[in-house]
């Protein structure tokens, strides 16, 4: 009784709002996981805080998404009637939540990212683009504050976390070059000043990264080999058990309201 | 090792410029950096700030109430201090 | 309520303290003063309090479990976000009446702890499932009404912090009954289906509820002491009245069915219930409702799993106050 998946016609402006709506969703959504379960109150609240911002820049981008489309689709079905293989999110964000350290390690990559790609974008051509880059930036720097602030307390804390946090580190490493490949179709967006290109993010990234894990007193990895296929849908098995859930109502009831 | 209470903090909150900050309620953080941090994502979800002030509780040197004769009943008869306590005619007018 | 256990008021041990004192605190409260944390109180205030408010906390965080569980699985994105603020609201009421109860004397670790260790009651509502969506509207709906019919009058309680706290919890309140409602509202309005989900929702709600208010006013003992201290202002019976008068026209407004067929309105526009089945509430309270295990299970394991982040903050704390003695010294 399983409700068919919506087509999506990709053209290069929606499937490059929906590659950000899906990171978002999916961030916001593995940080919901943690809500009554966090390690102290106060970053319950935090954790849900950066949730409800990701979920927010989804909706945004969806909307967008689907009005630059212009078939029937609105928010929740692209958010709840694609499967694995239609979604576009980066493989970094559908990682599960792990210890805190993971899911602070992960949160540090994608905000560090996020935050200098958001400011790039406020000068995007396409107005909804730059003000949807507007709010999410200002969020994104938020974010980016409480993580690096967590890092580097897991790093030069005890002798346990500092472990965690380097293993979440040399974990999620191989993850963070999807962040900053573009495709053809991203590409013409690019040279219409629609998009921006992140690989001229690199550097600033890496420069913030590596300030963080050197007063974290963590080392980030000499590797370079990068795992990639999350923007054309070749997920990891984690992404198909989320999707299952997130989607279990829509899935179940087809076509109602609620 | 046993670890020790996570310290308690106050939290003041200026919700408009122009006003002073007032106390709102208390948080536990390991430093202050991280007061700060959890203040704002308790204390101003709703829009309810624009400056925090994090202190912590042991910080703060609070009177003793049973000395509040001594300290605040003497302020109470000094009637003179107020405008009300001086007659100025009417045709005079606001003062 | 919250604290539906503890309408067993600690026993007035006044007579060891100065009977004095005792008059003049009764006379503050009296004369709607409201006692501060540095006050002189009667030590059966104290503990009476923090074992009240402590409780109350305890039932906001774990009452975050129960709604939590949705909302990973919320139908839409909309819903997903109404779910997830008003649950992190949940998170933040249990911190401000820690603080509150903290206030007496007590830290909040030793609270957690009590809670833990299956020492410290929390509301019985929060030992039931959440098996569908309706329940998520139900929840909102009744559970949070209830709250709002119980906290209301604790804005005004005798104690100052524990006031304090509930009026902000109060105001942020306000809008989780109303999302609570409103998917009830969806539900009853869609297909064949989901009105059927949302009568089952409400059958299996309904008395739990009600026993939300705590024992009827015959058998609470000790009430009238919370009473004379102006913690208390109305009896469980007649919140629980309260509720149930103004529950009904919102179900009939959704067309559903109270499951209760005896229930019937008096004269002066009472809906009069049938009896309540205490044995099931003593036993929910004693620790053996369906999910009992579960919550307290889950709290240990948040706090367990979480034990090595406190230690590393408060370790990272310490060599950072450390180095900063060390750079002043130079
Ligand atoms: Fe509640
Ligand atoms: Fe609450
Ligand atoms: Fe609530």
């Amino acid at each position: 009784m399983a409700t068919a998946n919506i087509e999506v016609s990709e053209t290069p402006l929606v499937l490059y709002a929906l590659r950000r709506a899906d990171d978002a969703l999916i961030l916001g959504h593995r940080l919901s996981e943690w809500c009554g379960h966090a390690p102290m109150l106060e970053e319950d609240m935090a954790l849900s805080n950066i949730a409800l911002d990701l979920i927010g820049q989804a909706r945004e981008l969806y909307s967008y998404a689907a009005k630059a489309e212009g078939k029937n689709n609105d928010e929740d079905k692209l958010a709840y009637l694609r499967d694995v293989r239609q979604y576009r999110n980066l493989l970094l964000v559908e990682q599960p939540n792990g210890d805190f350290a993971q899911t602070l390690v992960r949160q540090f990559f994608y905000s560090a990212f996020a935050d200098l790609y958001w400011r790039a974008m406020m000068n995007s051509c396409d107005t909804t683009l730059a003000a949807i880059a507007a709010k999410s930036e200002k969020e994104s720097a938020y974010h980016l504050r409480h993580a690096s602030e967590w890092i580097i307390r897991l790093g030069d804390g005890t002798d346990e976390s500092h472990a965690r946090a380097q293993a979440a580190i040399d974990h999620l490493w191989a993850f963070t070059g999807e962040m900053f490949a573009v495709d053809d179709g991203e590409r013409v967006l690019i040279h219409a000043g629609i998009a921006i290109d992140p690989g001229t993010l690199r550097g600033r990234w890496l420069q913030t990264l590596s300030d963080v894990a050197s007063e974290a007193t963590l080392v980030l990895p000499q590797n370079d080999w990068m795992q990639q296929g999350g923007r054309v849908g070749r997920h990891s098995e984690h992404l198909g058990h989320l999707l299952s859930e997130l989607q279990s109502m829509q899935r179940t009831f087809p076509g109602l309201t609620w | 090792m046993a670890t020790p209470n996570t310290p308690l903090w106050e939290v003041f909150i200026r919700s408009r410029n122009g006003l002073a900050h007032k106390h709102v309620g208390s948080l536990h953080a390991s430093d202050a950096t991280m007061a700060l941090q959890a203040a704002r994502d308790i204390y101003t979800r709703r829009g309810e700030g624009l400056s925090i002030w994090v202190v912590p509780s042991t910080a703060i040197t609070a009177s003793d109430p049973t000395e509040k004769g001594m300290m605040f009943e003497p302020a109470e008869s000094k009637i003179y201090r107020h405008p009300t306590f001086y007659e100025v005619p009417e045709e005079v007018g606001h003062m | 309520m919250y604290t539906q256990a503890l309408n067993t008021a600690e026993t007035d041990d006044r007579g060891l303290e100065d009977a004095g004192r005792a008059a003049q605190f009764q006379a503050r409260i009296d004369a709607e003063e409201r006692i501060e944390p540095n006050d002189w109180m009667p030590a059966a205030y104290r503990k009476t309090l923090t074992r009240q408010i402590s409780q109350h906390a305890h039932s906001e965080i774990v009452g975050m479990l129960p709604e939590g569980n949705w909302i990973t699985r919320a139908p839409s994105l909309r819903r997903k976000a109404a779910l997830l603020a008003k649950v992190q609201d949940e998170c933040g009421h249990g911190l401000y009446l820690y603080a509150a109860a903290e206030t007496l004397g007590t830290s909040r670790e030793e609270l957690v702890d009590a809670m833990l260790a299956g020492k410290a009651k929390y509301s019985s509502i929060f030992n039931y499932p959440t098996l569908t969506w309706a329940d998520i509207g139900t929840i909102g709906w009744l559970v949070d009404g209830a709250a709002i019919m119980n906290q209301i009058p604790l804005c005004r309680c005798s104690y100052g912090p524990y006031a304090r706290a509930m009026i902000r919890v109060c105001k942020e309140e306000s809008f989780h009954q109303r999302q609570g409602y409103e998917i009830m509202l969806t539900l009853c309005r869609g297909s064949e289906e989901q009105k059927a989900m949302a009568q089952d929702a409400l059958n299996r709600w309904w008395w739990p509820v009600l026993m939300m208010f705590g024992p009827p006013d015959s058998t609470s003992q000790h009430s009238d002491t919370s009473t004379k201290w102006k913690i208390k202002r109305f009896s469980n019976d007649e919140l629980r009245q309260k509720f149930v008068d103004a529950t009904v026209p919102q179900a009939q407004y959704l067309g559903l069915t109270i499951p209760d067929p005896g229930m019937t309105q008096d004269a002066d526009g009472h809906w009069r219930y049938s009896e309540i089945d205490w044995t099931e509430f003593k036993q929910v309270l004693a620790g053996n409702g369906p999910c009992n295990r579960d919550r307290i299970a889950a709290r240990r394991k948040a706090h367990a799993e979480g034990a090595w982040v406190r230690e590393a903050a408060a370790s990272y704390a310490a060599k950072r106050a450390h180095r900063q003695t060390a750079q002043a010294a130079e």
